[in-house]
């Protein structure tokens, strides 16, 4: 069995308004931070798993961001593997 | 009818789920019974509420976990039955998370937690949950949530708008919801999502009664 350090990105999709991220930006503009265009808020989650090889992990990551992770009516993912 | 049994589903965080059955049994005199969210017997209830609070601690998203509880899994065939299922408030969300209604919903737009009473247009009669009938065409009801803005994509959008599955809108829409939805059907008209807390408007005393039509219409077949 080889184990991977996988680390999955959640975002909201590009036509979902975020609200959050806007409220951030206007408190970045008031910290003084100058030329922020757009500022998005997403979420990482890091997930050690085992598996025979990295295309079976795969599989079990794409089902898990498809079906759990992330909620494809409103967001994205993407996530990157390294092995153990 | 003496024996129809409304089902409430209680998950780990919920908390409407007393005043669902408080309000159906003390002001409408309809049998309830709480369903822990682990079990998967759904066959001595006729229709079944999935009530607001945060099931889970709205951990992930909204509705996201109680998605993977076995009592949903099991309201999957009791929905193709016909059955009616009432989703209020993060029932709606899980509604949508678990896929029985389109769409998701996401933070309120001025990010605040909105606690209010608000006007609502009665859209569609699909299902036969609003009184819809003669003058009665639009209601008050309290909310009370933070994330309660309803998205879905365009052709989404357009089949609910075609196929008359949005129950219900906000007339001064509170929280950016698309198209100032505040509840939905299925296609069938057997499950309803929605927002809003009927179970909040069951009584004068506490501020209304617009919410007793659609705990009422739990009951019909």
């Amino acid at each position: 069995m080889d184990q991977f350090a996988v680390k999955v990105f959640v975002r909201l999709r590009p036509s979902v308004l975020d609200p959050a991220g806007e409220a951030t930006k206007s408190a970045s503009i008031k910290l003084g931070a100058e030329g922020i265009k757009s500022l998005r808020i997403g979420k990482m989650i890091e997930v050690k798993i085992e598996g025979n090889g990295e295309n079976e992990v795969r599989e079990k990551i794409d089902l898990l961001c498809d079906r759990l992770f992330a909620n494809t009516v409103i967001e994205d993912y993407e996530y990157s593997l390294e092995k153990l | 009818m003496d024996n129809f049994t409304v089902g409430v589903v209680v998950f780990p965080g919920s908390n409407c789920d007393r005043d669902v059955s408080w309000a159906l049994e003390g002001c409408l005199d309809i049998r309830t019974k709480y369903l822990w969210h682990e079990s998967s017997d759904l066959s001595d209830v006729d229709a079944i509420v999935l009530p607001g609070g945060f099931s889970y601690g709205d951990y992930l998203r909204c509705g996201a976990i109680a998605r993977f509880s076995p009592l949903i899994n099991a309201l999957d065939e009791f929905v193709k039955s016909g059955k009616r299922v009432l989703g209020i408030c993060n029932g709606f969300q899980i509604l949508t998370e678990s896929g029985f209604l389109p769409g998701a919903l996401v933070a309120n737009k001025n990010l605040n937690f909105i606690c209010d009473d608000v006007e609502l247009d009665i859209v569609s009669s699909k299902g036969g949950w609003f009184n819809n009938k003669g003058e009665k065409q639009t209601i008050k009801l309290p909310i009370a949530h933070g994330e309660g803005r309803y998205h879905c994509d365009s052709d989404t959008l357009k089949k609910l708008v075609d196929k008359e599955l949005i129950a219900l809108r906000y007339k001064n829409n509170p929280n950016g919801s698309s198209f100032d939805i505040a509840g939905i059907t299925n296609e069938k008209g057997n499950v309803l999502g929605l927002m809003p807390h009927p179970e909040r408007a069951c009584d004068e005393t506490i501020g209304g009664t617009d919410g007793l039509f659609t705990l009422k219409s739990l009951i019909l077949e």
